[in-house]
């Protein structure tokens, strides 16, 4: 009885209620003369840093390379005759995209809204008229798919679907290089892919082989056989003590001459030195998750009556990688970026259009315009990648502090 | 009372047989020849100081440790590197741990349904029925989606007790079970492990709480520096102790 009286006369307080604009400011920018002249300096900094860029943006600038070497940005020397097959994988992935954010909503969805603004901004630049509605074409066809799901989607079963676009998607991969690369006479060696399409066929194709193979490896560094922990510990050890430009120099000369009845393709081998190079880190990455998993889980699992390979698969990896999905993106950030060496070997990416494009004696004198370009490229991609790991991580609940 | 006892565990088959089993971690001798049996249906309380090797003996017993010599028999089969005989034996020994080792990233049903599914190859649904009714005799029911994080260290030892029972064993080990809890909780727990004991369960309780000993266990074995010093039913054990070592053990228990 006493305690209930007692409890009673407890008051609940909600929290202060957060302040307005002014008092924010006043706390923050203003709270002595010190801040007041920090703030000061800040504000005209900014706005010399902001004129100076601003104005040479919209006044100075030359912005007609962009448009007039688009297709070398973004294909490279790949023949304009075929440049239909990029365009058929556009209009796969864009259908693909669609019909995910369809089934999946959430982080999907968001992602796709995203892509769907890129393109239409695409639409809207003063590129030609058939691009233009190529972009165009490609955002709504993304929207029809969306809404083909979204509205039909008391009549189809959820999972089944799923797995079914799951597979498209692994499908979809060799099917696009079967597409661009094609048979006989109108075959496109991969000497002629370039631009960002060859910088993101190296990078997804990185990414995807680098982190299974950097799973594998970091398991097998901790194995408790002596062969595999020695053979990953060397892998990882030589991998990391050598640069990638040195290994991209390796695959592109020492390959062919240990093997000189196999004809690898430069594009092929450039993927390999990525993906071998990204395995090695992703490997150490993916050690650190699973050195924070404390010793009782593998107890417990054991317990239960789990096998090695099923007490890694449902207790040991999830809890790792989702301990470390901010360091694995980061890698995938650095590899995406790291691609732009393989100019050094002959490819021409974005990076090496780019270089090729200011050299040309039209474009004369264009560095910044062409530089600010690719850079902003670049940002787009890595940035996007970015926000879906925050997003991800929200979603799992992972701790952020 | 105790001659029934007796002569009843005298018809009962021995489920755990262990023959000198010596440990070693590095240089230090652990276990040091245990040499004793379990019969279906016993509930035993293995007691000692720290450090005395009881912990690891009933480790021993689902090859968490592995023993260096001797013979240990779970169910007639017997514990060797053989992986097969290792996977039969862990699916009939059940284990609670101290700091329970629920797993994380799942929700309290899901950690009693992973066994079931993933090693018994158990339909989903029919292990989530399982798993709901194990959670209601552990008296947590109403727990089942949350996560290991969400609930008190009381409850969450008592959804390990639950993912243990989930596969179905025939032997209980308890690796301290109450020793990481908050005094309150104990008790919730102990319930739990009386109502079992009642069902017939065979237990292997590593524990400090003597009350509960005294009140459950068939049998209580006292372990010091690696070897059983005194192995007698609680009545005798508590009030008339053979060794001066164990006199002294329940003295210094038993003044707080």
């Amino acid at each position: 009885m006493n305690m209930d009286e007692h409890t009673q006369h407890i008051e609940t307080l909600k929290p202060p209620a957060t302040q307005g604009v002014v008092p924010w400011m006043k706390e923050n920018l203003f709270s002595t003369w010190f801040n007041t002249l920090l703030t000061g300096l800040a504000i005209v900094f900014l706005y010399v840093i902001l004129k100076g860029i601003l104005t040479w943006v919209f006044t100075e600038a030359n912005w007609q390379v962009i448009p007039a070497n688009l297709q070398l940005f973004t294909v490279g020397t790949y023949p304009r005759a075929e440049i239909w097959r990029v365009w058929c994988i556009l209009t796969l992935l864009s259908a693909l995209v669609g019909i995910s954010a369809g089934i999946w909503r959430g982080l999907t969805f968001r992602v796709s809204v995203g892509i769907a603004c890129v393109l239409l901004c695409l639409a809207v630049l003063p590129f030609e008229l058939t691009t233009r509605a190529g972009f165009l074409g490609c955002a709504l066809l993304m929207a029809a798919a969306f809404s083909l799901i979204h509205f039909t989607k008391q009549w189809h079963p959820g999972s089944q679907l799923r797995h079914w676009i799951l597979g498209t998607w692994v499908l979809s991969f060799p099917v696009m290089m079967v597409t661009l690369h094609g048979f006989g006479e109108n075959a496109v060696p991969t000497t002629n892919w370039g631009g960002l399409l060859l910088t993101l066929i190296l990078a997804v194709v990185g990414i995807v082989l680098c982190f299974p193979l950097g799973v594998l490896l970091a398991i097998g560094r901790r194995s408790s056989l002596p062969a595999i922990k020695w053979a990953s510990t060397v892998y990882i050890e030589t991998i990391r003590g050598v640069p990638l430009i040195t290994i991209l120099f390796m695959a592109n000369l020492i390959i062919p001459i240990f093997l000189p009845d196999v004809e690898l393709d430069k594009v092929l081998r450039a993927m390999m030195g990525i993906t071998f190079f990204s395995a090695a880190y992703m490997a150490e990455n993916v050690r650190g998750g699973l050195q924070s998993i404390p010793r009782g889980q593998y107890e417990a699992a054991q317990a239960v009556g789990l096998n090695y390979r099923k007490t890694m698969q449902y207790i040991v990896l999830p809890q790792a990688l989702r301990s470390v999905i901010p360091t694995i993106v980061g890698q995938f950030i650095a590899l995406f970026k790291d691609t732009s060496l393989v100019t050094i070997i002959g490819l021409l990416d974005l990076l090496g259009i780019a270089r090729g494009v200011m050299s040309n004696p039209d474009w004369l004198g264009l560095q910044a315009e062409i530089y600010l370009f690719a850079a902003g490229i670049y940002f787009t991609f890595c940035y996007a990648m970015s926000y879906i790991s925050r997003q991800i991580e929200a979603a799992l609940g992972v701790d952020t502090d | 009372m105790l001659t029934e006892k007796e002569t009843d565990t005298e018809n009962r088959e021995p489920i755990i047989v262990c023959e000198d089993v010596h440990k070693w971690y590095d240089d230090f001798h652990v276990l040091k020849g245990i040499t004793t049996s379990f019969q279906k249906g016993e509930r035993a309380v293995i007691c000692g100081p720290s450090g005395s090797g009881k912990s690891t003996f009933i480790r021993t017993i689902n090859r968490l440790e592995e023993h260096q010599r001797g013979r240990i028999l779970v169910d007639g089969i017997e514990l060797t590197n053989d992986l097969r005989n290792i996977d039969i034996i862990r699916r009939e020994v059940g284990m609670v741990f101290q700091q329970f080792n629920l797993f994380p990233h799942l929700t309290n049903l899901q950690n009693i349904t992973l066994g079931p599914v993933r090693v018994k190859k158990m339909p989903k649904s029919e292990a989530e029925n399982m798993a709901l009714a194990l959670l209601e005799r552990v008296d947590i029911q109403e727990q089942a989606h949350k996560f290991p994080a969400e609930i008190s260290g009381g409850q969450q030892q008592r959804v390990a007790i639950a993912r243990a029972l989930a596969m179905e064993p025939k032997i209980m080990l308890f690796d301290e079970p109450t020793s990481a809890l908050d005094p309150e909780m104990i008790s919730e727990v102990l319930d739990v492990m009386r109502e079992l004991a009642r069902s017939g369960m065979t237990m292997l309780v590593v524990t400090h709480e003597m009350g509960f000993a005294r009140e459950v266990a068939d049998r209580v074995l006292f372990f010091d520096e690696g070897v059983i010093i005194e192995d007698a039913p609680p009545a005798d054990f508590f009030d008339n102790p053979q060794s001066e070592r164990t006199k002294l053990f329940i003295s210094q228990t038993l003044q707080h």
